[in-house]
């Protein structure tokens, strides 16, 4: 579980990588949604992955570890309300600029 | 009550702040008088609490009583105080500032103010890691909404690229914070320099990783060399008190890397002691060449300012990386005049672009002002001051910091420092000439600025002269801070009672 774990984190990351570095607004909007996606998931297996555990403490040894929970649920609640506050940027650099270039460039040769 | 001080810095811009929601438009005076007032009150708690801390106790303010490491701490110690107190001053000079007509040409511009000032605040206060990123998302949202404040497309332009590197740099904060969790099993900072201290070999690697990535994330806030490019454009369209505000928010990306690498990569921490320095060192080095470079191609005195700030961070950043407490001590007696000093700067700015009417800020020739004088007395005093010649504080700090360097640290810190300084004086003698004496073409015209602006302005740059008439006290308090930096076991000792034993 932890491989594949892992390998979802890694490629939501690499995706949200490369969509944030382009040069319109749209994919970098897309772009840091998916890195904040990839964040939150790394956040929670950060306490470490174990299954068939109880969600809070109980009286077996094993129980997961209720910090990263909260953690995630506070970086979700956090990461909403910025892409929220980023898409209405973008939308207002798209009608003052005039185009939705990350530089406000007129013409573009991508 | 007095034991619960502590936490006003937080809550009172908070109550403030709601209160100022109440409107979205409308009643002027009521906001103004209400954001003044709060904002005037949080000087007073600054400077109780200084001096509170200035005996040397650490206190701490545990949230609903739950005790560190388990509950979320408010820590207060001589560092923290001294950024309150700085803070809450830029913070009244600003304020007022923008009572002349600034807060106006949006909606919510003191709500925003106050909501800035708590996440700094607790930014400042803070003793958990991961509280550290929820103040920081606090303050970056309200700089968001106060760098649109009044639109225009510069703004929005300069905006774009600031919200998405913050939001960038977030992540990589919460991957930082989620490394260091999992290879050390607390968030607590004095919990974690424990843990560090007797940290199994194997992970190592992992709290390397994650040290240096929180290096990353402080450095882009600090706006160190290949993370400032932001900067220059987001500031010099900032408006006025917001630019002035934001004076202080490099600053946090400092006082968060003296902060976690004294406290968590001190001595104790074996084979992982002072990994940021060589990166802090050379990385503030290189900045302080970028900028004099770039203070000498400003053509918009707002831009030169903006560039100015960047010679403090790399200056201050310098003093980090050098990692003595007699260069940590000149820093922060640095930090205060250059944080007053630039933020009083943005104000003139400002009021000098309002007096030329079309020519703005701009470096060109331009209508005679009608304040002329006033304002040239003004920027005479801040430029001096900024450029470290004396008798202002510049010089003072200047000279400690190059007095901190060691050894071969000298070699290239003194030429440096020296050749910026160089950069900055030329640049601002350019700047002035332009400005006060080669415009006596055209007609006398323009209003004289509201007595407010004047108020923002000399509170602000009268931190120069102050600052040298009281270099005495403050640089004995600035050593004393240093030397309780350098011990970061009292503080783990009073976080943490019961695992003193453990610390070595």
């Amino acid at each position: 579980m932890e491989l594949l774990y892992a390998m979802t984190t890694g490629v939501l990351t690499a995706c949200g990588l490369y969509l944030t570095l382009r040069g319109r607004t749209f994919p970098v909007v897309v772009g840091l949604t998916l890195l904040s996606y990839a964040v939150n998931l790394f956040l929670f297996s950060m306490g470490g992955l174990t299954t068939d555990g109880p969600a809070i403490v109980s009286e077996g040894t094993g129980y997961a570890d209720p910090l990263p929970q909260a953690l995630v649920l506070t970086a979700i609640v956090i990461g909403f309300a910025m892409t929220a506050f980023v898409v209405i940027l973008a939308m207002r650099a798209r009608s003052e600029v005039g185009n939705d270039h990350v530089d406000g460039k007129k013409e573009d040769r991508e | 009550m007095m034991q619960h001080l502590v936490v006003f810095p937080v809550v009172l811009p908070l109550v403030a702040g709601i209160l100022l929601l109440y409107q979205r438009q409308g009643l002027v005076r009521y906001k103004r008088v209400v954001s003044v007032v709060a904002t005037v009150l949080l000087l007073l708690v600054a400077i109780g609490l200084l001096r509170q801390a200035a005996s040397g106790e650490i206190t701490y303010y545990a949230l609903g009583d739950w005790q560190a490491p388990f509950g979320i701490v408010l820590v207060l110690d001589r560092l923290s105080a001294l950024m309150l107190l700085v803070t809450a001053v830029l913070a009244v000079g600003a304020v007022v500032f923008a009572c002349a007509g600034d807060d106006e040409k949006g909606s919510n511009f003191h709500g925003l103010f106050q909501w800035q000032l708590l996440g700094i605040n607790g930014a400042f206060l803070t003793g958990d890691l991961f509280n550290l990123f929820v103040f920081f998302e606090v303050l970056l949202l309200a700089s968001y909404a106060l760098l649109l404040h009044g639109g225009g497309k510069a703004r929005i332009q300069a905006s774009v690229h600031y919200v998405v590197l913050n939001l960038a740099g977030s992540s990589l904060f919460l991957i930082a914070v989620g490394i260091l969790y999992g290879a050390t099993g607390t968030l607590n900072m004095a919990d974690m320099a424990i843990r560090v201290a007797d940290l199994p070999s194997e992970r190592e690697g992992l709290v390397t990783a994650g040290a240096l990535m929180l290096l990353v994330v402080f450095g882009l806030k600090a706006a160190i060399l290949p993370l400032y490019f932001w900067l220059p454009k987001a500031y010099a369209s900032a408006p006025a008190p917001v630019a002035a505000l934001f004076a202080i928010m490099t600053k946090v990306g400092i006082y968060a890397i003296l902060r976690v690498y004294s406290l968590l990569f001190g001595d104790t921490a074996g084979g992982l002691e002072a990994l940021e320095q060589p990166w802090v060192w050379w990385l503030s080095l290189a900045t302080l060449a970028a900028a004099g470079i770039g203070v000498m191609a400003a053509r918009d005195l707002r831009l030169l300012v903006a560039y100015l700030v960047l010679v403090s961070v790399g200056t201050l950043l310098a003093g980090i990386g050098m990692r003595s407490p007699q260069a940590v001590s000149a820093l922060l007696y640095y930090l205060i005049h250059t944080t007053l000093v630039t933020g009083g700067l943005f104000l003139l700015a400002e009021m000098i672009g309002l007096q030329r009417g079309k020519a703005g800020t701009r470096l060109v020739k331009g209508r005679p002002m009608v304040q002329g004088a006033g304002l040239a007395m003004l920027f005479f005093v801040g430029a001096i001051a900024v450029a470290g010649v004396p008798p202002f504080s510049g010089a003072i700090g200047k000279a400690l910091m190059l007095n901190a360097a060691e050894g071969t640290q000298r070699l290239w810190l003194w030429p440096l420092l020296l050749l910026t300084s160089l950069a900055s004086l030329i640049a601002l003698s350019r700047a002035g000439s332009t400005l006060f004496w080669r415009s006596h073409r055209g007609n006398i015209s323009g209003t004289p600025l509201p007595r407010r602006q004047w108020f923002g302005v000399i509170w602000l740059l009268s931190a120069a002269p102050l600052l040298v008439a009281l270099a005495g006290p403050v640089s004995s308090y600035t050593q004393a801070t240093a030397e309780q930096l350098a011990n970061p076991q009292v503080l783990i000792r009073t976080l943490l009672p019961n695992d003193a034993g453990d610390a070595p």
